[in-house]
């Protein structure tokens, strides 16, 4: 018997090479399975089932009920991976697990942190914002005086402006998502408009940027330009619906959507008007760009048009022929997702994936491509457009701008910034995964 | 209705808002901010500009500087700057690699760093003038000045940094 999903898959055509399904085979309906018979491939599926025994789970209480839950014991493998887990005298990266995700939000213990020293202890009863510098009246503010301000919720990821820096290697490095594109993460945060606070301070019109400051040991700062600041900044205290935590910068920090995750400053106590930038070693020695003229980029904020695979990708080995849901992540620092095209075939052709709703501006969109595997070698690609027109760039013409990378670095290292081409995955015949170059 | 003139009406009104008023007289407002002056957060006004407004009192010279690097930096940066387990802060004699001084474009960012970053286990806890006075041994280590001058408010944000030309903000266009 054959079911109402299995006679849509076999009749709609691919529509793109090496078995890419039409992506209407997804809208509306559950999950899909390629007809065996149509495909030409055997399948355990069509084997008969065991008989199915009462499992011991329903034959007994379970465990008492957490004050606070934590995800289930098998699935202790889902961590961060750590760079720096004794916090020796230097910065620590924690990485998101991507390839084991699914959806878009990323729980608060698996965000990525890009941490120079720890996260600070600090009693939120004696945290104090400031705002001071070319203001009509400088003012601070506690956590329970902002706790009572308006506030507004938004979706937005937060991406490290060295995420996906071994795509600038001369030679594909053999790592997975998490070690390529981990330093991404996307919350629901809530907190009060940065503007809703500088109309209490006033602005005095020789204000061009401020300065954004952490009470973190090394007071972590950057300068930001006053415009982003009134039009969509948020002091953010709440982060999937808890106080934000500890190591995002509890009990606050800067949120200023799209742009590059230093710049959202965590632990945020002091900010301050400013003419023009301070030079903070953030913004000189880390987080500027050495580029082709030779030249180096500064103060280059937006984390620009950028999709990637997390299913398949390296170390999730496909299980033998036939259909896959090939899944994968999209943003832009710049709006919305408008389009995401999926290739099978290295980019010869390409087919338009599923975007899963809300399509949220400055937010982790879900990408959903019907896939019919069958069982030879392909190499699997996304490229994203955003709403603003601007196109996820591949390899050569990023190149053609920066240069060419030249030698091959530590998989934590960060030899490039703002790294948004194309990443391939090539499949081999027993489905196992590679990074390549398409 | 909500026209186009009303909408002019309210954008001008924010600006004038967000121009002139102070917590106490922006009625709609919660006004929960509590005024504080200047002088109120000074020990929380580290920040010092490129053109050195900022800078505390105080004076420091590389050989001040040496013995207070043996002291609290060596240990992280390896001898006389170079070979430690971080940074290279000074290039090892023949090496030209692209240290902190050699790359950023403003002499105030190393002091500005090092006061509020240094030393990793206890920042925060040098007094002005070691500050000064290591900034000055980094710097001549670095080359950039001479062995004997002495780094101060004055003496510091006049110092050509080497790579201050090659830097392209992005902001706001793209390049």
């Amino acid at each position: 018997m054959i079911n109402k999903n299995e006679r849509l898959a076999s009749r709609l055509p691919d529509v793109a090479g090496n078995g890419l399904v039409d992506r209407r085979a997804l809208l509306g309906r559950g999950m899909l399975f390629a007809s065996a018979a149509t495909a030409g491939i055997g399948s355990s599926l069509a084997a008969a089932a065991e008989p199915l025994p009462v499992d011991p789970w329903s034959k007994e209480p379970g465990t008492v009920i957490p004050p606070y839950g934590v995800p289930a014991k098998y699935e202790s493998k889902v961590v961060r991976t750590l760079t720096n887990p004794n916090n020796e005298a230097r910065t620590s990266n924690a990485r998101t697990p991507h390839h084991l995700l699914d959806g878009t939000i990323t729980p608060a213990g698996l965000h990525f942190v890009v941490a120079r020293a720890g996260f600070p202890d600090i009693d939120p009863s004696k945290h104090r914002l400031v705002i001071h510098g070319l203001v009509k009246q400088p003012l601070v503010f506690d956590l329970e005086a902002l706790s009572r301000y308006p506030k507004v919720t938004r979706i937005h990821f937060v991406e490290c402006g060295g995420n996906s820096a071994p795509l600038y290697n001369k030679d594909p490095i053999q790592a997975n998502v998490q070690a390529i594109h981990g330093l991404l993460s996307c919350s629901e945060w809530t907190g009060v408009r940065l503007s809703t606070l500088l109309e209490e301070t006033g602005i005095d019109p020789k204000a061009k940027w401020l300065l954004a400051e952490g009470a973190d040991a090394p007071s972590m700062n950057r300068s930001i330009p006053l415009a982003k600041a009134l039009d969509d900044a948020m002091v953010a205290l709440y982060q999937n619906g808890e106080r934000i935590n500890p190591a995002q910068g509890y009990p606050m920090r800067l949120l200023v959507p799209g742009y590059e995750g230093n710049m959202n400053v965590k632990w945020l106590h002091r900010i301050k008007l400013i003419e023009e930038p301070v030079m903070a070693i953030n913004e000189t020695l880390q987080y500027t760009y050495r580029v082709a003229g030779p030249k180096i980029w500064q103060f280059f904020f937006p984390m620009e048009v950028k999709s990637f695979i997390t299913q398949p990708s390296p170390g999730l080995t496909l299980k033998g022929p036939g259909f896959y849901e090939i899944s994968g992540l999209a943003y832009s620092g710049n709006g919305r997702i408008a389009k995401v095209m999926v290739s099978a075939d290295g980019g010869k052709s390409w087919a338009e994936a599923a975007l899963v709703e809300p399509v949220l501006s400055k937010a982790l969109t879900r990408f959903r491509m019907p896939w019919r595997w069958d069982g030879q070698p392909v190499v699997l690609q996304s490229r994203a457009w955003d709403e603003a027109g601007n196109v996820q760039p591949t390899r050569s013409e990023m190149f053609a701008e920066r240069g060419e990378p030249k030698v091959n670095t530590p998989v934590t290292a960060f030899p490039m910034g703002h790294m948004n081409v194309i990443t391939s995955w090539a499949v081999d015949h027993n489905g196992e995964i590679k990074h390549v170059y398409g | 209705m909500f026209t186009a003139e009303h909408f002019l009406t309210v954008a001008i009104s924010v600006g004038l808002c967000l121009g002139c008023a102070a917590a106490a007289n922006a009625a709609d407002l919660p006004g929960l901010g509590k005024p504080i002056s200047e002088a109120e957060l000074a020990l929380w006004d580290i920040s010092i500009g490129p053109d050195g407004k900022g800078l505390p009192p105080g004076s420091g010279t590389a050989a001040q500087g040496a013995a207070i690097y043996a002291q609290k930096c060596e240990a992280c940066h390896g001898k006389d700057g170079h070979d430690g387990s971080n940074s290279v802060l000074i290039n090892a004699p023949g090496k030209s690699g692209r240290t902190m001084a050699l790359y950023v474009p403003n002499s105030t960012t190393i002091f500005d760093f090092v006061r509020r970053a240094m030393p990793w286990p206890q920042p925060k806890s040098l007094t002005n003038d070691e500050v000064y006075a290591l900034t000055a041994y980094i710097l001549a280590g670095n080359k950039i000045i001479g062995e004997n001058d002495a780094m101060n408010a004055e003496t510091l944000p006049k110092v050509q940094m080497p790579n201050r030309n090659a830097f392209v903000s992005r902001y706001p266009d793209k390049h």
